[in-house]
């Protein structure tokens, strides 16, 4: 009982007997839970104080876990009544709490199907089942091209917007010793990195073709534009002028850290740790497109859902909550607290919030990107890793390693949809 | 209380031996036995840890046997043991062996060969990961490379990675064994090697016919305790291929990383139930057979 309360209290007890007994039973603790990240903690504390301060008869208590602990946690103490109201999951694991009866949907009458395909970026769809939302982000993530702007200025070369541009780019900056050692870069390639999300979501379809079909459960990037955006990929670090090299310094954002790599495609969540890089001077462009102007984008994002632990009163204060941390204001701070991008072109698309020239590109990015329904991403992603290993280290045809993947790929999605 | 006064001296020696073993025995069951059984009975089952545990009888086993990184991994496992054991034996014997005759420096020495033991695995495996890169930060690469000898890929080559990551365990490992082989080779009365230097025996005989059969429960403990490490070996490998844990192509990935990554990547417990019952019951073949060879001595 807070300070709050007693006011709220007291207030009651001047009007009436009845106010008294209603804002008694009003008075509610609701419990929020979500993995530990020192950002997105402060944040959310400021959305409880502005979300309790308009709601006095309510009470947010967040609790946060090590990012390790966080999911065994959560499965153990909503079975057994103990756990959170409000729960931050990410988008990927929503099948697996929607399988364990963890959470529950969103009311209709508070968050409407219509209302939210309206107002959030069309990859928030990936959370609707039928006509019900099961859960909601206040944020997203996306990709963009990150460049050393010393490096471009070095080589000559303006920023790239182009596959061809980038290709043309990263030449310009590779460099190479006299043993023909690549010593720098143009651009990082890795797929342990977020390069398979590049190669599965925008070069494949850049290439023309699709890299999944029915909802994610077939995979269907074994066609020719995937050999060909294979191909792509792979080349890059391969023939007489390679301008990027698979393992170059261990990890693709330590390269372009250290100023070693003319460019890389990350998350927006990298723009922290690289705004505290000294002596690095970066800028950000929006992911190259075709020639032809064909663009796509990855994003993703973590969610905020109700728990079938929340019930009656607390169920109640669990949706005014949701509706806050959904609002344009929550995205606000979160954007300018923890430097994610809003989840809704009304905050997104705002004059300031997409010419920013630091969130531009990836806001923009929002407006035609996809969201890969990921049965086991790690999984997944492992299979991408492996398909670029077969080539670069056992000389296998890319065409074959593809069609290797994708097999594996299709067992593993099928293994997860089985039941 | 009366009934305890009604007891025999005997009887109650019992009840009081029963009373301190207590706390060990409730220890045992409740984080050592309940948790191994429930294991094997998560192996029958399939369970993403949040849903609920449905019975597939074999299944996990069934897809174990048909599964082609498995018998890579199970391969990976032995490759650990069977370079790892014999390579820090024999190193770890010489280097005992010639310590122990040395007396300049010998506690400065012994400290140098000892301290690897004493350092995090974490951070030496971190330090050793960037030793391997290539250039233009890797420092046996760039070292190669001054000296106009071509790049070796160490950490992402399908053939160099298993022994590149071995080569540090080893060298971790090796303080220990080293001081062990020296307690060991205290241990041998000195009378024997005085008779042996009347008799006029060569060097080589005294080291075959009276130093080694002598060592012989030294090296037994070694080898068993050796084994047992390699064979769940795992900090080393974790932490030098995190971003492709066991690549490439699972080259370097040992059973351990396996039933990890079935866990808590793809929280597909009783698949990682099943890997674990595995490595259990080579763990008790290994331990078996060694204990045997104790016991023939």
């Amino acid at each position: 009982m807070g300070f709050k309360h007693l006011k709220a209290m007291a207030l009651a007890t001047a009007t009436s007997t009845a106010a008294l007994l209603a804002s008694a039973a009003n008075a509610v603790e609701i419990e929020y839970w979500q993995y530990f990240f020192d950002a997105r903690v402060q944040a959310m504390e400021q959305l409880i104080e502005n979300f309790q301060a308009a709601n006095p008869d309510i009470t947010v208590k967040m609790t946060h876990f090590p990012y390790a602990d966080y999911r065994t946690k959560v499965a153990a103490a909503i079975p057994a009544g103990e756990g959170p109201d409000v729960v931050q999951l990410f988008y990927g694991w929503l099948n697996d709490y929607v399988e364990a009866e963890l959470i529950q949907p969103l009311p209709a009458d508070a968050f409407p199907a219509s209302m939210v395909d309206e107002e959030f970026f069309p990859m928030v769809q990936a959370m609707k089942e039928g006509d019900q939302y099961w859960a909601l982000p206040t944020a997203v993530r996306s990709l963009a091209l990150f460049y050393n702007e010393r490096l471009l200025e070095e080589a000559g070369v303006e920023p790239p917007t182009t596959l061809d541009e980038t290709v043309e780019a990263a030449r310009a900056m590779t460099k190479v010793d006299g043993a023909g050692n690549v010593t720098q870069v143009g651009i990082t390639a890795g797929m342990t990195a977020q390069d398979h999300h590049w190669w599965r979501e925008v070069l494949v379809r850049q290439f023309g073709g699709e890299p999944y079909t029915d909802d994610y459960r077939t995979v269907a990037y074994n066609s020719d534009a995937g050999v060909e955006a294979l191909k792509f990929y792979v080349g890059m670090a391969e023939g007489d002028e390679p301008i990027t090299a698979f393992g170059f310094m261990d990890e693709p954002q330590a390269a372009f850290k250290a100023g070693r790599a003319g460019m890389h495609i990350d998350g927006s969540f990298r723009i922290g740790s690289l705004n505290n890089t000294r002596g690095l001077n970066w800028g950000v462009s929006e992911l190259p497109a075709t020639s032809d102007g064909t663009r796509s984008n990855y994003s993703s994002y973590w969610v905020n859902a109700i728990t079938t632990k929340a019930e009656g009163e607390k169920y109640d204060a669990a949706v005014k909550f949701m509706q806050y941390v959904t609002s344009d204001e929550a995205m606000q701070i979160w954007l300018d607290v923890v430097g994610e991008l809003p989840a809704k072109p009304s905050v997104g698309m705002t004059e300031a919030n997409a010419n920013n020239e630091v969130f531009g590109p990836f806001i923009r990015g929002l407006a035609y990107a996809n969201t890969t329904k990921f049965a086991n991403e790690s999984g997944q992603r492992q299979l991408m890793v492996e398909m670029v290993e077969r080539i670069t280290l056992q000389d296998m045809d890319p065409a074959e390693s593809l069609a290797i993947a994708a097999e594996a790929e299709q067992k593993l999605l099928n293994e997860y949809y089985a039941d | 209380m009366k009934l305890y006064r009604d007891l025999t001296i005997r009887q109650k020696h019992i009840v009081w031996a029963w009373a301190f073993l207590a706390l060990p025995v409730v220890f045992y069951t409740v984080i050592r036995f309940y948790p191994t059984g429930n294991a094997i009975l998560i192996s029958f089952q399939d369970w993403n840890l949040l849903g609920s545990r449905t019975w597939t009888g074999l299944d996990n086993y069934i897809k174990l046997w048909n599964d082609p990184v498995f018998w890579q991994v199970f391969r990976n496992t032995f490759v650990y043991l069977l370079l790892g054991t014999p390579v820090s034996l024999v190193l770890s014997f010489i280097i005992a062996y010639h310590l122990d005759k040395l007396r300049f420096m010998h506690g400065f020495l012994r400290m140098l060969y000892f301290l690897p033991f004493m350092t995090s695995a974490v951070a030496m495996a971190w330090v050793w990961r960037w030793f391997y890169q290539p250039v233009p930060i890797g420092l046996f690469n760039n070292f190669l490379a001054s000296i106009g000898i071509p790049q070796i890929e160490f950490l992402n080559s399908t053939t160099n990675a298993l022994p590149s990551i071995l080569a540090p365990a080893v060298w971790a490992g090796l303080g220990f064994q080293i001081i062990i082989f020296m307690a060991g080779l205290r241990a041998i009365p000195k009378s024997y090697y005085e008779a042996a230097r009347i008799d006029g025996v060569s060097t080589w005989t005294v080291l075959w016919e009276i130093t080694l059969p002598l060592l012989k429960p030294t090296i037994v403990f070694i080898v068993v305790f050796s084994s047992i490490g390699f064979l769940r070996i795992f900090d080393h490998v974790f932490n030098m291929t995190t971003n492709n844990p066991g690549g490439p192509l699972n080259s370097t990935k040992p059973l351990v990383l396996m039933i990890y990554q079935s866990a808590f990547d793809s929280f597909d417990m009783g698949y990682a139930a099943a890997q674990t019952v595995v490595l259990f019951l080579v763990l008790l073949v290994v331990s078996l057979i060694q204990l045997r060879l104790l016991r023939d001595r």
